[in-house]
């Protein structure tokens, strides 16, 4: 199955929602998409919907707000929870009153637990908004945390069978509109080349599926590249070549540090191919940074590398990057 | 030994898990409950959305569980039969729900009571999901396994939330909830002087009526009706959970990872802990990248780009060249990991920060759970270049 991707094909849809399991860079992929469309010219604004400090601190920015603010050049942020949407909710209804009271007895998580899907709706109603009115070429939004992501997507159909008349309906239906339509919506789906993360995103790609919304592509975080592998013997003998003084505990340690992440690379790649076998999805590996901390620079890096991927997957090179051990191409 | 961890699996009654998500939580919390269990105590673990897997090898996979805890069969945990005498282990799959149904039906008057809570659409909703039901249920639990007395440890792991404190309040958010204070005045039936207020109360439910669908406001106002007469029950019970997460006997355990925003999160949790005088028992740190030498990195970065230069030359400063190159890179993150931990380290101190290795693999059964026990209890030395490269190529991979 040949599957087309390229570069301007990769944001058809002006709503990207980003979603992953903790921990494999959900956010920082988010950022990465985001300046890769800015860097072609797009106007992109970014959603956190749960208020983590995530993105804001990618870019060393404050923390967001429900204001947009300006992160770099064409990447604009801001923030959208349920409680705002909420009372905002009200608020275009011409109901101000409404909303002041309900904020002022402390009633709005009563109503938002009222029907669990209403404050994912509202969120996904302002982010409908936000499309609608064009302001941005594309709107990336930094899901809830995997699991919850289903839950989230979810929400509009589970509504539209709660609730049978009012707004509340006409927004789910909206949204629900917005979502299963492929030229508007798609989801980029993040992990990490490993048994659970795979799990977890199979789940996922394919439960979305049976929601009719849109996986794009899925990135895969945290790749190692191989190295040569090398005995100590082997690495004294190329010392010894290149007319070079090397102390045993050095050579021991060159062996060591390369062996270790040819291991981690064989395990990425057996996860990588389970990966492949099971979703037909366009799957791009990001590297692995050696940094703990992934400021500007960092997204920066992976923004390239993703920018390659998506080239070399157009042209049906990956097999470039990807020796696997057996010399088989990934 | 790594004494610390060893006096704290020995001593502590109760200890609670805490960190973000991803950062192997639920599989600590295990290791833990194994290693108490091999030194003869009754442990039991509260875990949380395990994967399949370590579900799975902890017997938690299947699905008509509930949430009542399972012995593990000792020949799981203790496979050579080395433990001390009479240590069990058993595990729970926190059900929130069920948990919640069970403390309804226990603080319900009577059962047709019960029946009309469990039927509401409102509450079921909470049950499932309200941001917080979690939170609380997992307390509650902890609670109900304390009060058992059937364990000399109870080893729970928490939900991953927005705030990682949330847990610790959840109880008596909660009861607030329930006790839907706001709400009850404006369903109030109408009398005397209370009459203005609630014609206006009226007008406001009908709005938001309209707005948010009917259904959805009937629901409320049912539950609350029902509701009456049970948070006396709740507020205690709250009470004794607060008591019980505030007891010297219970203690926390911070997990993180060496990733920026997963040991902001638990320094900012031992801050808050610091601070409402909750006992840090120390922290499990997963994932560290190794440390395959004692030189400096940017030594080895100089004789990577030394090499570099020279790569055209011959085969030889080739793979010298890439070698370097790699090596320099895991010393940089190496270094930078081991940076980042000092912040923790000091908010932790006088209790220990424990540093775990890259395994091969995820953990996920009881080979790769003893591995991290043998890594977490029984060596001081991890970390020193002699050893390093020995232990992580004693590594089992499973596949």
């Amino acid at each position: 199955m040949r599957l087309v991707m390229d570069l301007s094909a990769f944001f058809e849809s002006r709503v990207c929602i980003v979603s992953g399991k903790g921990g494999v860079g959900k956010t920082t992929l988010s950022a990465v998409l985001a300046v890769m469309a800015a860097s072609s010219g797009q106007q992109v604004l970014l959603v956190d919907v749960e208020g983590k400090s995530g993105l804001s601190n990618a870019f060393g920015a404050n923390p967001l707000e429900y204001e947009a603010v300006t992160l770099s050049q064409g990447v604009f942020a801001r923030n959208i929870t349920a409680e705002q949407a909420l009372l905002e909710f009200f608020q275009d209804h011409n109901l101000n009153w409404v909303s002041k009271r309900l904020q002022s007895m402390n009633l709005v998580d009563v109503i938002a637990t009222a029907a669990p899907g209403i404050k994912d709706i509202l969120v996904l109603g302002k982010v409908k908004q936000i499309e609608r009115r064009g302001t941005y070429d594309l709107i990336i939004v930094d899901a809830p945390a995997a699991g919850h992501t289903l839950t989230f997507l979810n929400s509009a159909a589970g509504l539209i069978d709660a609730v049978r008349v009012g707004p509340v309906r006409t927004q789910a239906r909206d949204v629900q509109e917005m979502l299963t339509d492929p030229s508007r919506t798609q989801v980029i789906l993040t992990t990490l080349p490993e048994e659970t993360p795979v799990n977890e995103t199979v789940e996922t790609a394919e439960a979305l599926v049976d929601l009719k919304i849109k996986v794009g592509a899925v990135l895969v975080n945290g790749w190692y590249s191989p190295c040569p592998a090398a005995t100590v013997d082997e690495i004294r003998a190329a010392a010894v070549t290149a007319g070079t003084v090397m102390p045993d505990e050095e050579a021991q340690a060159l062996a060591d540090a390369s062996s270790f992440v040819n291991m981690r690379h064989r395990l990425q790649q057996t996860q990588l191919a389970r990966l492949e076998d099971m979703l037909a999805l366009p799957i791009l590996q990001l590297p692995f940074l050696f940094t703990a901390d992934l400021g500007r620079p960092g997204i920066d890096t992976l923004t390239k590398a993703l920018e390659t991927a998506i080239t070399d997957f157009e042209t049906e090179a990956p097999a470039v990057t990807l020796p696997s051990s057996d010399g088989k191409t990934a | 030994m790594s004494t610390a961890f060893v006096e704290i699996v020995e001593n502590s009654t109760t200890l609670v898990c805490c960190g973000s998500g991803g950062v192997g939580k639920t599989t600590t919390a295990a290791v833990i409950a194994m290693a108490a269990a091999r030194k003869g105590r009754n442990s039991v673990v509260v875990t949380i959305d395990p994967a399949r897997r370590l579900a799975h090898a902890l017997g938690l996979d299947t699905s008509d569980l509930g949430d009542d805890p399972r012995a593990i069969d000792p020949a799981l945990w203790d496979p050579e039969n080395k433990r001390v005498e009479n240590g069990s282990m058993s595990a729970v799959m926190l059900n929130a729900k069920s948990t919640f149904d069970s403390l309804v039906e226990k603080y319900a008057n009577n059962p047709a009571q019960v029946g009309r809570i469990l039927d509401n659409t409102f509450y079921k909703n909470i049950s499932a999901a309200l941001s917080g039901t979690q939170e609380y249920m997992a307390m509650e639990k902890l609670y109900e396994l304390h009060e058992s007395g059937a364990y000399d440890l109870v080893v729970i792991d928490t939900p991953p939330s927005r705030n990682a404190l949330d847990f610790l309040d959840a109880p008596n958010r909660m009861t607030k909830f329930l006790e839907g204070r706001a709400f009850r005045v404006l369903t109030a039936p109408a009398r005397g002087g209370m009459r203005l207020v609630t014609r206006a109360a009226r007008v406001f439910l009908r709005t938001t009526a309209r707005v948010l669908g009917s259904e959805v406001l009937d629901d409320i106002v049912e539950f609350f009706g029902v509701f009456e007469g049970m948070y006396e029950g709740f507020h205690h019970r709250a009470a004794h959970v607060r008591d019980l997460l505030a007891h010297e006997s219970t203690l926390f355990m911070l997990i993180a990872s060496p990733r920026r925003d997963a040991l902001e999160e638990a320094e900012f949790f031992a801050e808050q802990l610091r601070e409402k005088n909750f006992p840090i028992a120390g922290a499990i740190v997963n994932r560290l990248h190794p440390h395959f030498t004692e030189s400096l990195a940017q030594a080895t970065r100089l004789r990577s780009e030394t090499f570099t230069e020279r790569a055209n030359e011959n085969e030889a400063t080739t793979l010298l060249a890439e070698l370097y190159a790699n090596l320099a890179s895991f010393q940089e993150v190496a270094q930078k990991e081991r940076d980042h931990l000092v912040r923790l380290e000091e908010l932790v101190s006088p209790g220990p920060v424990e540093k775990i290795p890259f395994l091969g693999e995820d953990v996920h059964d009881f080979s790769t759970l003893r591995l991290l026990e043998d890594t977490l209890f029984s060596k001081d030395t991890l970390f020193s270049k002699d050893t390093e490269a020995d232990k992580i190529a004693a590594i089992p991979h499973a596949q």
